[in-house]
């Protein structure tokens, strides 16, 4: 039955491929001749079934063909990001950011990569890896430019720049005011500011204060980190702080369109509970889910800019921040209730609604922009312990969807559906927003499909999903456990994502992706046409971090040796070229203990010809794309004789670009 | 029209190749401007392929990527090339330009020879670019990483080195410069014709206008 069923599609398919014309390749078997003989037999012998047939045509992209989409995913614990392509799902690049990345030479020596790194230190601590959370493409007008992204780490509430003409981090930032976040980074429709929403609250200022004090000291701070687009920087100094509750906030989405200026989060520790299973307290699970309610917060940023031109805010560790008290009272905080420990929220593509996923709650809860108007305008007299306006459930609320157990993150389609990942129910639902989104005259807010998928679904992406004009067509699953997946490789599991396809009436699931080095929480997909990276660097002598000419790039007949003494120190300081296949000079001497700054040059203007730099013995090793000049800086602390090597396969004579690096006792 | 331009060449029929004169020296000094031979290097994973294009001041296109891998070889570097003439190349054509319109104006018989540095120009570069690459082709350095025989790069058409199919094709400005040369050729043929017919004073045929010397129609 099955091979016959595999029979009739393989034939309705090559009707369909026979009639798609297109440029015929130069192979034996041209469309016009249908499919190959032996496709048949190929999918029988693999127990192929229909479906999977056609999600194989759907995501095969043939040698030399390009996605269509790019995925830009966290890559988890690993710090670091990851470029997918879609509907390939193969994984372009794995981008350091948090954590040193050999490959790239990004923390090993380089001093820019070095100097990157160090903006992300506490205190002087190196912090040396990120539990990367929400990559957020720049955004022009609330679609993605596809300029820059940014990325947050959860376990030390930092963010991270990086600009996407050479896919390299720019920019660590420390939150000076906060040990964790979570709903970060989130941009503004024009990416003035890169939100980084806060997570487990702790005395503001990284102060110490015991637990006993947690509701008069614990504080949670959103930041909005301003983003200076020409100089492709956060510039901290145009940067503020809003100091929140401490309810654990936790995501956050902006507005956008029609609630451009708010930002919306939802938070999931009303309770404020602190902990204690060991002294008889309910535990933190318990504990956070007392309440039936938790708090939607609802952030007015353009107001709070207006409270900053006024000068009402307090610096704090070099960064402004507008008071709790401010906030409650000027007209830049208000809460709304939300059912209890809620996951995602999740602005419509027109700004319309905001979407709160229920996560121990089976609905959806849709809140109206306008309705939100409505309430702040009408004012109210409800405050929590902090003063804070909180609004009428009734008042804001303009649907809640029964989706299913464990509704968390929801993305939108060109269609009006909204589709949520249900964490406990394994699946993706996909349902109809209502309002002006409905126009084929179905019934609005209302569950219309569920897609399993496997398993325990975190975030979910959509092509352009984020954006004011949703492409549809495809959605990712990020899921937490693959369990049975794929071949058994010890008991740390890959993550997987699945592609869905989601153009037609019906959702296919098309491919099944593992990640094996950290567990992704959330990733953005965006149009590839609209990247447009370096192929090799603008100039000879180009500065990868600072993106411009290097003052101490070597030009070619001036590669040169220099010793001098500073403080009675010997500095050998080197301009060095490199090239297919050599470096020029390939003998470097000095004397133990001398200072050494090393420049090297990749003078290659061909494509792809990147050039390494790995001295053995000293943790160093360099990245030099086309046109790229790096430093590296140590001391020649160990004599002897050691040997210095371009570790990319670059040329036929690779193994002979080599050099001797001599420290004499 | 035909009659406007019969009384007009009537007045001065040295009007008509003095045309082709100037339309020539300005061609020639327009072909500064374009490239005049173009190598075009093709290999697996140089999918665009890399091209060099020489015009007469000087080289463009993929030229570090090429010395880069010319140096494998031990070829010297491209831009060492014809050095002497990519300085001169400027004042050779604007004084063979110079030359060529200063024959639209004189009627003696020697100025012919005016003609000569305009018209030769083109084979002078396909002689002096053949000498750059024999030489280069046989001048490689010894101590090489690879040694490969001495050879002589094709001035035209196909060739093969190493991995890399080559395609050398004459460009725009060589067209340029041998139009020019052609313009010059036939200018000065029609200097003749009339100079001929006046010395005979001879009626004069140009395609369909017929002129009689001292201006009688």
């Amino acid at each position: 039955m099955r091979s016959s069923m595999t029979v009739v599609v393989l034939a309705v398919l090559s009707l369909f491929v026979a009639s798609c014309g297109g440029p015929a390749p130069k192979t034996a078997q041209t469309p016009q001749a249908g499919l190959p003989e032996d496709a048949l037999r190929i999918a029988q012998a693999r127990g192929l079934t229909p479906d999977d047939i056609t999600a194989a045509l759907k995501t095969y992209v043939p040698s030399g063909k390009l996605d269509e989409y790019i995925l830009f995913a966290s890559g988890g614990h690993s710090g670091q990001v990851l470029v997918i392509g879609v509907p390939s799902m193969r994984l372009l690049k794995v981008i350091g950011v948090f954590t040193p990345e050999p490959w790239q030479g990004y923390g090993y020596g380089e001093k820019g990569t070095m100097e990157v790194l160090a903006g992300g230190t506490l205190n002087g601590k190196p912090i040396l890896w990120g539990d990367t959370h929400h990559p957020a493409l720049s955004e022009t007008n609330g679609e993605y430019d596809g300029q820059f992204l940014f990325i947050n780490d959860k376990a030390n509430a930092r963010l991270a720049v990086i600009d996407l003409r050479d896919f390299e981090t720019k920019q660590i930032l420390k939150n000076p005011n906060a040990i964790s976040d979570h709903g970060g980074g989130f941009v503004t429709p024009n990416t003035e500011y890169v939100i980084e929403g806060p997570q487990y609250a702790t005395p503001l200022g990284l102060e110490y204060a015991p637990l006993n004090e947690y509701k008069e000291k614990y504080r949670g701070v959103i930041t909005f980190w301003a983003f200076d687009r020409a100089r492709g920087r956060v510039d901290p100094a145009r940067s503020f702080q809003i100091e929140l509750p401490p309810y654990w906030q936790d995501l956050c989405d902006s507005g956008k369109r029609v609630s451009d200026g708010w930002v919306f989060c939802n938070s999931f520790n009303s309770e404020m509970a602190t902990g204690g299973i060991e002294e008889g307290n309910p535990p933190f699970e318990a504990g956070t889910a007392k309440n039936e309610m938790d708090y939607l917060h609802i952030i007015n940023w353009k107001r709070a800019e207006e409270i900053l031109q006024n000068g009402q805010y307090e610096t704090i560790n070099g960064m402004r921040v507008i008071r709790l008290k401010t906030a409650a009272q000027s007209g830049i905080l208000f809460f709304a209730p939300e059912p209890k420990s809620p996951h995602g929220v999740d602005v419509t593509p027109g700004g319309e609604y905001i979407v709160v996923g229920g996560k121990l709650d089976p609905h959806v809860t849709v809140y109206s922009f306008e309705k939100i108007q409505k309430a702040v305008a009408a004012g109210t007299s409800e405050r929590d312990p902090y003063g804070v306006p909180v609004l009428k459930l009734e008042d804001v609320v303009e649907a809640q969807v029964e989706l299913g157990l464990g509704p968390l993150h929801t993305v939108y389609d060109e269609k009006g559906y909204g589709y949520t990942s249900m964490f406990l129910d394994s699946a993706v639902a996909k349902w109809s927003l209502g309002g002006p989104y409905r126009k084929d005259g179905k019934e609005p807010w209302k569950l219309v499909e569920k897609l399993p998928v496997h398993y325990n679904i975190g975030h979910i992406a959509a092509a352009e999903g984020d954006t004011v004009s949703p492409d549809g067509k495809y959605v990712v699953a990020l899921n937490k456990w693959s369990v049975d997946r794929f071949a058994p490789v010890g008991p740390l599991h890959p993550q997987n994502f699945q592609l869905i396809d989601i153009s037609g009436e019906k959702m296919q699931l098309l491919y099944d992706m593992p990640i094996g080095l950290g567990e992704p929480h959330y990733a953005q997909m965006i149009k590839a046409d609209k990247l447009k990276p370096f192929e090799v660097y603008p100039e000879v002598g180009w500065n990868a971090v600072k993106m411009s000419k290097d003052p101490n790039a070597a030009e070619p007949g001036r590669e040169r040796v220099e010793v001098r003494f500073e403080n009675g120190r010997r500095i050998v300081e080197i301009w060095m070229t490199a090239v297919r296949s050599h470096f020029y000079p390939e003998r470097i001497t000095v004397k133990k203990g001398d200072h050494v700054i090393w420049h090297i040059t990749n003078i290659e203007r061909a494509r792809d010809a990147s050039h390494s730099f790995a001295l053995g013995g000293y943790n160093i090793h360099m990245s030099l794309e086309p046109g790229e000049t790096g430093t590296v800086e140590f001391d020649a602390d160990q004599s002897g004789v050691f040997t210095f090597y371009c570790a990319e396969f670059c040329s036929a004579l690779h193994l002979e670009m080599v050099g001797y690096f001599l420290v004499e006792p | 029209m035909t009659k406007r331009l019969q009384a007009w060449l009537a007045e001065d029929p040295f009007r008509f190749p003095r045309a082709f004169f100037t339309v020539a020296s300005w061609l020639l000094l327009l072909s500064v401007l374009f490239p005049y031979w173009s190598l075009t290097l093709m290999a697996p994973q140089y999918p665009r392929g890399l091209q060099v294009f020489v015009y007469v001041t000087h080289l463009a296109g993929d030229v570090a990527e090429v010395d880069n891998l010319n140096h494998y070889v031990g070829m010297k570097k491209l831009n060492q090339a014809a050095q002497v003439e990519k300085f001169l190349a400027p004042l050779a054509i604007g004084a063979a330009a110079l030359l060529a319109s200063t024959l639209a104006y004189t009627r003696r018989r020697w100025a012919a020879v005016l003609a000569i540095p305009a018209m030769l120009f083109p084979v002078i570069f396909l002689g002096d670019m053949y000498y750059w690459l024999y030489r280069y082709g046989h001048n490689l350095d010894p101590n090489a990483p690879l040694r490969i025989p001495a050879f002589t790069p094709p001035l035209f058409g196909v060739g093969t080195v190493g991995q890399f199919k080559t395609v050398a094709q004459l460009q725009v400005g060589f067209w340029l410069a041998v139009a020019a040369s052609l313009l010059v050729a036939v200018g000065l043929h029609y200097r003749r014709v009339i100079r001929q017919a006046l010395e005979g004073n001879s009626a004069l045929r140009i395609g369909p206008i017929t002129i009689f010397p001292g201006g009688a129609t």
